[in-house]
């Protein structure tokens, strides 16, 4: 390209940048969050820093549960404020299967018995069928109402199932319940703190893979326009409940892993994962990244962790920072920090 | 009428008080363009919404090509061939002209669960999308996003996205509404061309496109359907005069 080229290329104010350069500078920024992301705990480690790998799976694992949530709120339009239920209810799959494997009790003692195990493959699987189930009751109801009721009916939702958990004795009630041992893969060590964040990594870059496939799809077409215009999505033919029942189910399910993972990280599960602080706090990195941004979800999820860290460390008083950039953001990055970083999201 | 595509019988709504529909009955006959005229307030809009099905009516019935569809969704009425262009144009403002017009193509193909293939190079897509838009002069703003366009133009693409449907019946909603007069006549020209492909339904206010455009004509006042005929009829109906045409 000629020094002339890239002057008639450049973008000039009032014009939407040339469709490629906007792509590239998008791609960088995604490709530097995740480098991000994957080098830090890599030279925490070698030298030496447990604390700050641990750390990168929690960014990693929040960021993924924010990844669900976007392809609900962003990407659906579907204001789902009681994901937590689905990444506690992940959770819960992972310490409750822990328990048992560890009690040699069965789960479940009639009409079958299912045996508790702590094979993290079978967790997963279980997490995301459970997820995928409950988002469809609640989803089923929910996505009758629009705007503020369906806001609220999600939150009531999740509120029902916090509850549940809090009054359960069997499984800790609200003392939660930990995991002794870490839950196992074949082959690996989970308990190297180095690996278990690969593994993390490893979701969420799929989980990001796997929004942007659909999202290009005619699904994601047919969700897009749900969000957009759902009268015109009706008027060709395509019924806007079962599009985004399923984009409400996908979007659960996702969140549900990423809460499988996070008790394995901590090491322990408890009510205050279903509460409606989480779900807050992964609206807040939904919002912070760049609502129906793909990599919005890990752009909030490590400016999240990085304030509560940092600050929290120097104030026990952090939120009321975090409400300051939030408020920020909302004011003057209409598309939050990736809207800030890559520049405004176009539609082909 | 053995060739209606498009029967209404006795139909009824009513708000309240108000009698917004009162017992009409119309058909729309394969290979012909059916106007629907009257004074703001006649219930046009409520008879559409009937049609399209927004609103449930109060009784009588309404049949796409002998089947009964006032019971069916949106949606569904769509599937079976009604395609429709809104008052006020209905279209994702963020997106391209064609990918709003790749929605009623991806419709008419069947169901929309396929979460893999991309379909920004899908060509059983993009072709009849395109082929909408050339039937409409609109292909070279395929690209354009429709925030960008001209108030006629998405007229225009509102249409395509209709045509796109393979509808057995075209309902238009005052589609010159808001146009100037050359973008009427402009919009009265591509309208013509489709005349003998799909059997329109037209609700207009333009009385120039109207009796150029409309093989009958049908007019619409307080709820009911007080004249039929064809323009020179029309023209000629002293109640019509009176009720409408202004005299």
């Amino acid at each position: 390209m000629t020094k002339s080229d890239t002057r008639i290329l450049a973008p000039q104010p009032g014009l939407p940048a040339p469709t490629a350069s906007w792509h590239d500078r998008k791609g960088l920024v995604q490709i530097g969050l995740l480098a991000l992301l994957l080098l830090a705990p890599l030279a925490a480690h070698f030298l030496g820093h447990v604390y700050y790998v641990n750390l990168a799976s929690r960014v990693t694992l929040v960021a993924m549960a924010a990844v669900g949530l976007n392809l609900a709120i962003g990407y659906g339009g579907m204001v789902s404020f009681g994901h937590a239920a689905y990444f506690g209810l992940g959770g819960y799959v992972a310490g409750i299967s822990a328990y048992h494997a560890f009690d040699l009790t069965p789960v479940i003692g009639w009409p079958v018995a299912i045996p508790g195990s702590d094979s993290m493959l079978a967790i997963w699987l279980v997490a995301i069928v459970v997820c995928g189930l409950l988002a469809l009751a609640i989803g089923a109801v929910s996505l009758r109402t629009t705007g503020v009721y369906f806001i609220m009916i999600t939150l009531a939702f999740a509120q029902m199932i916090y509850y549940f958990a809090n009054s359960w004795p069997t499984y800790g009630g609200e003392d939660g319940l930990p995991i002794y041992l870490r839950n196992t893969l074949p082959i690996v060590d989970t308990n190297d703190a180095l690996t278990f964040f690969l593994i993390c990594f490893g979701g969420l870059t799929l989980s990001l893979a796997l929004t942007s496939r659909i999202m290009k799809s005619r699904f994601g077409a047919a969700l897009t326009m749900a969000r957009l215009n759902d009268t015109r999505l009706a008027t060709a033919g395509i019924a806007p409940y079962p599009i985004r029942l399923v984009a409400f189910v996908i979007s659960a399910m996702i969140t549900g892993l990423a809460g499988a993972l996070y008790a394995d990280l901590n090491g322990f599960v408890s009510p205050t994962m279903l509460s409606w602080h989480m779900s807050g706090e992964l609206m807040v990195i939904v919002i912070l990244g760049g609502v129906g941004r793909l990599y919005g979800p890990l752009a909030g999820a490590i400016l999240y962790v990085m304030m509560e860290t940092l600050l929290g460390g120097l104030t026990e008083y952090w939120k009321l920072f975090l409400g300051l950039v939030l408020l920020l953001v909302v004011l003057f990055a209409k598309y939050g920090v990736m809207g800030w970083l890559a520049g405004r999201e176009r539609h082909e | 009428m053995s060739d209606a595509v498009l029967t209404l019988a006795h139909l009824n709504k009513r708000f309240g008080a108000l009698q917004a529909t009162s017992d009409v009955s119309l058909d729309l006959r394969e290979g012909e363009i059916h106007a629907l005229i009257g004074p703001n307030g006649a219930g046009k809009s409520t008879l559409i919404g009937q049609i399209a099905g927004g609103l449930k009516p109060d009784s009588g019935s309404i049949a796409l090509a002998g089947r009964e569809i006032s019971t069916l969704s949106v949606a569904q009425r769509a599937r079976l061939g009604l395609g429709r262009s809104f008052q006020v144009s209905s279209l994702a403002e963020p997106l391209s002209v064609k990918r709003n017009v790749m929605i009623a193509v991806q419709a008419l193909q069947g169901h929309s669960f396929r979460f893999w293939k991309p379909v920004q190079r899908d060509e059983s897509l993009l072709a009849p999308a395109m082929q909408a838009l050339e039937r409409m002069a609109l292909a070279h703003r395929a690209d354009t996003p429709v925030s960008e366009l001209s108030h006629g133009e998405r007229r225009q693409v509102e249409v395509a996205c209709a045509l796109a449907l393979k509808p057995r019946v075209l309902l238009l909603d005052e589609p010159m509404a808001g146009l100037g007069p050359e973008g009427s006549a402009r919009l009265t020209e591509l309208l013509e061309a489709l005349k003998h492909e799909v059997p329109i339904l037209l609700i207009e206010h333009d009385m120039n496109a109207v009796f150029r455009l409309a093989d009958r004509i049908s007019v619409l006042v307080a709820g009911a359907v007080i004249a039929h005929g064809d323009g020179a009829e029309i023209r000629g109906n002293p109640q019509v005069r009176e009720a409408y045409l202004g005299d």
